[in-house]
């Protein structure tokens, strides 16, 4: 009595084990086994990983690209337009009140505002000399515009001063030239007050821009206060609709883009459309997006294919070595044992299959990257979820294999 | 040392049989009585479908006896949980099979080490023990052939040293020379008659009269029912005539019980 005491404790004490060594050297020695099958398996793994891991790092990288390129200028720009839904009759339209500028500027994040609108088209003429004298005309463009506009384009001064609330207020018939207006027009210096002729009416030079305001228009042109076109020219033309120009601080053009046509049509903001600039946040999304949709779900189908591959190549192994899940049975495996060293198999393929596939996705994003001329851009996260992500595949395509492994009898396997 | 008396037998079976549910069930081992004693070699014989497969795999622990008591080493196994019969197998029972199963990418020390990977033996004790058993069986030359590489009769002594290498209560072998030559046969007969002269429990099922003969018990097996013969002469004339099937003759044994195994108990080793 007293040996079979003891003897039932040593069994108790020692079950079958199946150490992590071990384990791993099996799964291993498993997949050498058939060295040139398992390369193939981990195909699919490769693509579908390599595919993940190259699409993202070109999205983040184009989208790296595009935040670099969108200047600060272009961010702080919001443009009201007018629709021209309440034109009259003749189609001329001014939907901007006269205080836009000081209506505008009440909003938050607003650092300079005012309406423009181009004034001829090519039946103006302007020059240097009066009517009378009958000098050479020059087509220049001619522009209408509030203070607040010439401000808002960042219109730097050459020479002289721009025209302000006094000029406006008071519909002063003077222009402020752009600076290639000006050498056409053979003026260089204010100091005489010089006058220009739009239209035969005389027009005094207060100022000359500097280059690289954000219009042309004024660059190139002669611009006028806004009440002084209105009163020789009328509302503006059909195809000349007016604009205003706002420029915001760093961040706010979203928002001020938002609440514009309310504060200056509060009655009937349809009339006007507000433009923000596109928001580089969006803009990367939109990219990372685009790239998303059609790559990721071929990167996906990849991935399918990748698991199902791991699945049948494992479930073929299962099936093909019964006889050794038999004997390991009898060399004391327990069901469970058989069942993790299937699951480890496939697990490995699918590590295996995720480090290559990481590896070629990260050199498919460098040479598309140095074509292009672009700096690489890759969270380096990715390289090390993109391997985890295989194994985690090769873990499910295993499951079923190794289930089926785990429930061979073993009387049955080694009869084959 | 305990006196034989008080020793648990390596094989004690009370009524076990053994039923395939069907449909219709049929009784591939009808219930069963048998004791085999440390250091006793035995060997079963019987046609094809008698129940010799079914009496190895109940006694090798891959199957479960649908009724009886079966003990191995003096502990309950038939109803014990998958770990212990587990564990027993992995250190309790080597196994030596007719067709060898050694994996075929692995050198003959690798197919011996694989019993340890289970048993829990220590990594670093592993290659010593595998080649001292490879030695046993007169292979220590070709540890690192490929089981391709080596003859049958070389094979199967791998498969033994595989079999003998965690130091098993019993030396369960399934028709150990039903793929050799007779040249290998004879290493074979000699190589388990060693054993046996060592102390091992051997049982061996076989068809070959000659590997039977030296077994020092004969249990024949047929229709589900064990029988005991005497002790057979090593060189009996009629059994060698008759090799062809020598089942064929009416069956001169009476059903086999514990009482009978009993007579044959021999003293511990």
């Amino acid at each position: 009595m007293r040996a079979r005491a003891s003897s039932r404790r040593r069994s108790a004490q020692t079950r079958s084990r199946f150490r992590l060594a071990d384990l791993t050297g099996e799964a291993i020695a498993g997949l050498l086994q058939r060295p040139g099958r398992s390369a193939l398996t981990v195909l699919g793994t490769v693509a579908g990983i390599g595919g993940f891991v190259a699409i993202v790092a070109l999205s983040q990288t184009a989208a790296g690209q595009i935040g670099k390129e969108f200047n600060v200028q272009d961010a702080t720009q919001v443009t009201v337009n007018d629709t021209g839904a309440r034109s009259g009759p003749d189609g001329r339209t001014m939907d901007f009140p006269m205080n836009a500028d000081a209506l505008v500027d009440r909003i938050h994040g607003v650092v300079a505002a005012g309406v423009w609108w181009p004034v001829n088209f090519g039946n103006i003429s302007v020059s240097a000399l009066p009517p009378s004298a009958d000098g050479t005309k020059v087509g220049l463009p001619v522009s209408a515009a509030s203070p607040g506009a010439l401000t808002a384009s960042g219109a730097q001064l050459a020479a002289g001063v721009l025209f302000n609330q006094f000029h406006e207020a008071t519909a002063q018939d003077v222009a402020v030239l752009g600076k290639s207006a000006a050498a056409q027009l053979g003026i260089s210096s204010l100091v005489n007050e010089p006058a220009i002729f739009i239209g035969g009416q005389p027009f005094t030079v207060i100022g000359i821009l500097a280059d690289d305001p954000r219009l042309a228009q004024f660059n190139l042109g002669v611009t006028v206060p806004e009440s002084a076109a209105l009163r020789l020219w009328g509302s503006p033309q059909p195809a000349g609709p007016a604009q205003m120009l706002i420029h915001t601080k760093l961040g706010a053009a979203q928002v001020v883009a938002e609440q514009a046509a309310v504060a200056l049509q509060p009655d009937d903001p349809k009339v006007l459309t507000a433009t923000a600039p596109v928001n580089p946040a969006q803009l990367k999304k939109s990219v990372t997006a685009s790239f998303n949709a059609v790559f990721l779900a071929l990167a996906g189908v990849a991935l399918v294919i990748g698991a199902v591959g791991i699945a049948n190549t494992t479930l073929v192994a299962v099936l093909e070595r019964s006889s050794e899940i038999g004997l390991r049975r009898a060399l004391g495996a327990r069901p469970r044992h058989i069942a993790t060293q299937f699951l480890a198999e496939s697990t490995a393929l699918g590590l295996f299959g995720g480090l290559v596939g990481a590896c070629l996705g990260v050199l498919v994003a460098i040479a598309v990257t140095v074509a292009e001329h672009w700096t690489a851009l890759l969270d380096a996260r990715i390289v090390f979820v993109a391997p985890a992500a295989g194994a985690v595949i090769g873990l499910l395509a295993g499951l079923y294999p190794a289930l089926r492994a785990s429930t061979i009898e073993p009387a049955d396997a080694l009869r084959r | 040392m305990t006196s034989p008396s008080s020793e648990p037998p390596v094989i004690q079976l009370s009524a076990v049989g053994y039923t395939y549910s069907g449909p219709p069930p049929v009784q591939a081992l009808r219930p069963t009585d048998l004791v085999i004693r440390r250091g006793e070699h035995v060997a079963i014989t019987g046609p094809s479908g008698s129940g010799k497969s079914t009496l190895l795999n109940l006694l090798g622990l891959l199957d479960r006896p649908t009724q009886g008591k079966l003990e191995i080493d003096g502990i309950d196994l038939g109803h014990a949980s998958e770990r212990d019969r587990a564990a027993v197998r992995a250190r309790h029972i080597g196994f030596v099979f007719q067709s060898f199963h050694l994996l075929p990418h692995r050198s003959a020390i690798e197919n011996v080490m694989l019993a340890f990977v289970y048993a829990d033996v220590p990594r670093r004790r592993r290659y010593a023990e595998a080649m001292s058993a490879l030695g046993g069986v007169g292979l220590a030359r070709k540890a690192h052939a490929l089981p391709t590489e080596l003859s049958g009769g070389e094979r199967q002594r791998v498969a033994i040293a595989r079999a003998l290498v965690n130091r098993p209560s019993l030396l369960l072998c399934d028709e150990p020379t039903g793929n050799l030559d007779t040249t290998s046969t004879k290493e074979l007969t000699d190589l388990l008659g060693g054993l046996h002269g060592q102390g091992a429990t051997l049982l061996v099922i076989t068809h070959n009269p000659v590997v039977a003969a030296q077994a020092q018990r004969q249990i024949r097996i047929r229709d589900g029912c064990l029988s005991e013969q005497g002790p057979a002469l090593p060189h009996d004339p009629e059994m060698l005539r008759d090799q062809r099937d020598p089942w064929t003759q009416e069956d001169p044994g009476a059903h086999f019980g514990e009482q009978n195994g009993g007579s044959h108990a021999r003293p511990g080793v």
